[in-house]
């Protein structure tokens, strides 16, 4: 088990290495820059621009001190467009917030996705199924660009209950409407997940044994058939715990939060080189280091499963 | 509970401290409310609130905020003092000398002097600050800024000098008629250097920044909030009504709305289209207002341009055949005034000649001169057929533009278009390297005067992205620059543009916003919309 720990996290260097060095090509392959606006910079100007941010260098030298700034310092630079920050400020400010956020999203969408996909699995084809059934797939039509913008018209301005946006340190006021609409659509994919692997299990041999045994229903759920139900929503749940804690740009975006996901797509947008590379390799980490989480809790539920 | 006081005891108190210009001054009658603070939103995180940094417009009202430069603007826009209270020109208007206020402070309390503007302006040009506005001191013209920006003079050379504490010597290599209406960009403001040297890049946050303006800096969280606080030390804090000023970054306009609906927020802009509604629904809340930036298509006149687009009758029959009324009343619906010139209506000391090409026929007559110019030039209904690409970078608004004039064109002109959008970055690139047929445009001014307008389709501009070249309109542009009536140079200039079409002017902007009734002294009246906290105040609901 260790060696296997060890030997996972020994190919995880190298996979950063090649993740930067595809992520350079495509941010250098894609036309303008983080200093093109639409009124050109004079030549001086953008000469002692590119000089203060290493960007007269060639190429290969520009990712080979990004590299070696990172091993040695573990400084990821300052962001190229937002000029009063660090790439490591703007991310210590932000990824707090979305691990906020994310996490209690994601207790959410386990928890009652887990517990519709049983229910719709154990009930199937009653009112409850067809119950459980719709509302998950209401709420995957429902994306959550949809959903954020109503949400705040329903309880920031006709019930007054909950502040449209901010995020004030995490108050649980502020929480509370990026939760449910993060939470929705994943909510709505486990339980579908969840009721037909459900469903499976509960139609394979060992079931019907133990059901002829005259075990009771709710011991033959808990006991032998909610572990085996549960591993293709693990597989599902490794990735959606690291998307969710990186944070989404709709949310960012709708609720002013803060969070980090609405870099991947400005500082994509805004060529911010150092910001686009900081947060890839901090989603790149934390998919490697939560597939692996995955992985080891699948050996645990599963025993036939050997490291 | 409520201490509200009336205004007949503020009022006695401005007139005491002779600073009615200035501070903030609540009309008779009214009552100031308890709750003193004002909350917008803006866009996006600003790039930067170091006044040697700034480049955007949103991070200059946070440090007109923090910081106070040598001159500020009035209600409409006008010079006033700010922490130069005298000044004079020399004969030959090369060299200004400004007295300082003695009672100017840093929000530390150490006094401001005139050392502090000759630290800020030479870290502004020079190249280990990098300014991506080192620029605006070239364009105020200071002697030896060229040389000093490309590092071929120490910053020292730069043609600013403290003659004593009070005392500021400003040289610069060409009179300029609008150089003191320059000094109010916050480029020009004083940065304390005791502070910048102790905490480096991160001297611009909470807690670290010092600055001399009427509010100081008390949080900011990227992407979320950034918050200013009343600054006691301020030369004039005793008629700062305002308490707190707070902006809210709010990337979707129409969640912005919503939470200015729920009351969160003072004033929000109000999302195209969504002017007439909301006019009609709350009439005191809903302005708009003159913006100095102005919209058009450009047309590739160069080598890889298409041939048609060579011909000037081709040219002027795409502008004529464009219903620029129909767009503005119609598609705008938000108080945009159509342009058939660059030279924008609102900017100071300018008037749009009423003789340019096309601006006083109906649009049926211009329709009928359309159709008889491309017939003339054997293109579009019974000549050569014509298709254009309009390029646009991605957005809603820009599109249903492009549509609507592709119609007009295919109308009128019977001339195709087709329509094809890159996001912004790769849009600029496409644009400024010439690869395009016709291409939007869009344009705002650096200081309020005509020639940040006309100067964009000189041959040497960098914004001259049609790739225009009239010896006549660059003469005249250079003229404008030492000429004592600047006026008939530049309204030649607005009708060579209108006449050769090398861009198409289609409208000039407006800035539509929601303002809080009670929140009184924003300036409506002044075109660049420079606010300044100090002026002003919330009433109590009546």
């Amino acid at each position: 088990m260790l060696s296997f720990i060890l030997r996972r996290l020994l190919v995880a260097i190298p996979t950063i290495l090649i993740l930067i060095v595809i992520s350079f090509v495509l941010m250098f392959a894609a036309p303008g820059g983080p200093f093109n606006s639409e009124r050109p910079l004079p030549p001086a100007v953008m000469a002692n621009i590119e000089a203060r941010y290493g960007l007269d260098q060639p190429y290969v030298v520009q990712m080979f001190n990004y590299v070696k700034n990172i091993v040695l310092h573990f400084d990821f630079g300052p962001s190229f467009r937002l000029r009063d920050y660090t790439v490591s400020d703007l991310i210590a400010q932000g990824f707090p917030v979305t691990l906020t956020y994310g996490f209690w999203a994601f207790v959410v969408a386990v928890t009652f996705g887990v517990a519709l996909g049983v229910v719709a699995a154990i009930r199937h084809n009653t009112w409850l199924d067809y119950l459980a059934t719709g509302s998950a797939i209401g709420a995957s039509v429902l994306p959550n660009f949809v959903l954020a913008p109503i949400l705040v018209i329903v309880f920031t301005l006709w019930l007054g209950w909950l502040p449209g946006g901010g995020w004030r340190g995490g108050q649980w006021q502020y929480v509370v409407l990026p939760v449910v609409a993060l939470s929705t659509s994943y909510l709505a994919a486990i339980a579908r997940i969840m009721r037909s692997s459900m469903l499976e299990v509960l139609n394979s041999g060992f079931i019907r044994t133990a059901r002829a045994k005259g075990l009771p229903m709710r011991r033959i759920v808990w006991k032998h058939a909610l572990k085996p139900a549960l591993l293709p929503v693990l597989s599902y749940l490794g990735p959606a715990f690291v998307a969710m804690i990186t944070g989404s740009v709709v949310i960012d975006v709708y609720f002013s939060t803060g969070g980090i996901g609405q870099y991947f797509v400005n500082s994509a947008l805004n060529r911010d080189y150092s910001v686009i590379m900081g947060v890839t390799i901090l989603v790149g980490a934390l998919t490697i280091l939560f597939n692996l989480v995955v992985d080891i809790l699948y050996a645990w539920i599963d025993p036939k499963i050997r490291l | 509970m409520t201490t509200r006081f009336t205004l007949a005891a503020s009022l006695a108190a401005l007139v005491a401290t002779g600073a009615l210009a200035q501070g903030a001054m609540p009309a008779e009658g009214e009552t100031l409310s308890d709750n003193q603070t004002f909350t917008y939103r803006v866009l996006d995180e600003f790039p930067s609130i170091d006044p040697g940094m700034v480049e955007d417009v949103e991070g200059s009202h946070v440090a007109r905020q923090l910081f106070e430069g040598l001159l500020n603007q009035d209600a409409e826009g006008n010079v006033i003092p700010g922490v130069a209270t005298e000044w004079e020109v020399s004969e030959d208007g090369l060299t200004y000398t400004f007295h300082l206020r003695p009672e100017a402070r840093w929000s530390n309390g150490e006094p401001v002097t005139a050392h502090d503007f000759v630290y800020a302006w030479q870290r502004a040009a020079s190249p280990e600050l990098a300014s991506p506005y080192s620029w605006y001191l070239e364009l105020m013209q200071i002697e030896n800024v060229s040389e000093v920006i490309a590092g071929e003079r120490p910053v020292e050379d730069l043609g600013v000098r403290a003659i004593d504490d009070r005392t500021l010597e400003v040289r610069i290599t060409t009179p300029l008629p609008y150089f003191l209406q320059m000094l109010t960009h916050t480029t020009t403001f004083p940065v304390p250097r005791a502070v910048v040297e102790e905490h480096g890049a991160a001297w611009t946050q909470p807690g670290n920044m010092v600055g001399n303006g009427a509010y100081v800096l008390s949080e900011r969280v990227p992407q979320e909030r950034l918050v200013m606080t009343k600054n006691p030390e301020y030369w004039d804090a005793e008629n700062v009504i305002l308490e707190e000023i707070t902006a809210l970054i709010i990337n979707d306009e129409n969640q912005a709305l919503t939470r200015y609906l729920a009351g969160e927020l003072d004033q929000t802009d109000i999302p195209i289209g969504q002017y007439p509604r909301l006019l009609a629904e709350r009439p005191d809340e809903a302005h708009a207002l003159p913006n100095l930036c102005v919209y058009y298509y450009n047309l590739n006149l160069s080598e890889s341009g298409p041939e048609a687009l060579k011909d000037q009758r081709v040219r002027q029959a795409l502008s004529l055949a464009i219903d620029r009324d129909l767009l503005v009343e119609n598609v705008l619906a938000g108080g945009q005034v159509p342009a058939y010139g660059l030279g924008h209506w609102a900017v100071a000391g300018y008037e749009v000649p009423d003789d340019l090409f096309g601006m006083t026929m109906t649009q049926e007559e211009r329709n009928a001169e359309a159709q008889r110019l491309m017939q003339e030039a054997g293109y579009g209904t019974g000549g050569e057929p014509l298709t254009l690409e309009i390029l646009y970078n991605t957005s809603d608004a820009h599109q249903q533009l492009a549509v609507a004039i592709g119609q007009m064109w295919k109308q009128t002109l019977g001339v195709d278009t087709t329509l094809a959008n890159m996001e912004w970055q790769t849009f600029l690139d496409a644009r400024g390297s010439q690869q395009y047929e016709v291409a939007r445009a869009g344009w705002c001014a650096d200081y309020n005067e005509a020639s940040s307008f006309l100067d964009i389709v000189t041959t040497s501009s960098g914004y001259n992205d049609s790739a225009f070249s009239n010896p006549e309109l660059d003469a005249l542009m250079l003229e404008a620059r030492t000429a004592e009536d600047t006026l008939p140079l530049y309204q030649q200039v607005d009708r060579i543009i209108a006449e050769q079409v090398p861009v198409i002017p289609i409208y000039f902007y407006s800035s539509n916003i929601l303002m809080d009734p009670s929140i009184r002294g924003y300036p409506f009246e002044n075109a660049q919309e420079n606010w300044y906290g100090r002026t002003m105040y919330r009433v109590a609901e009546q």
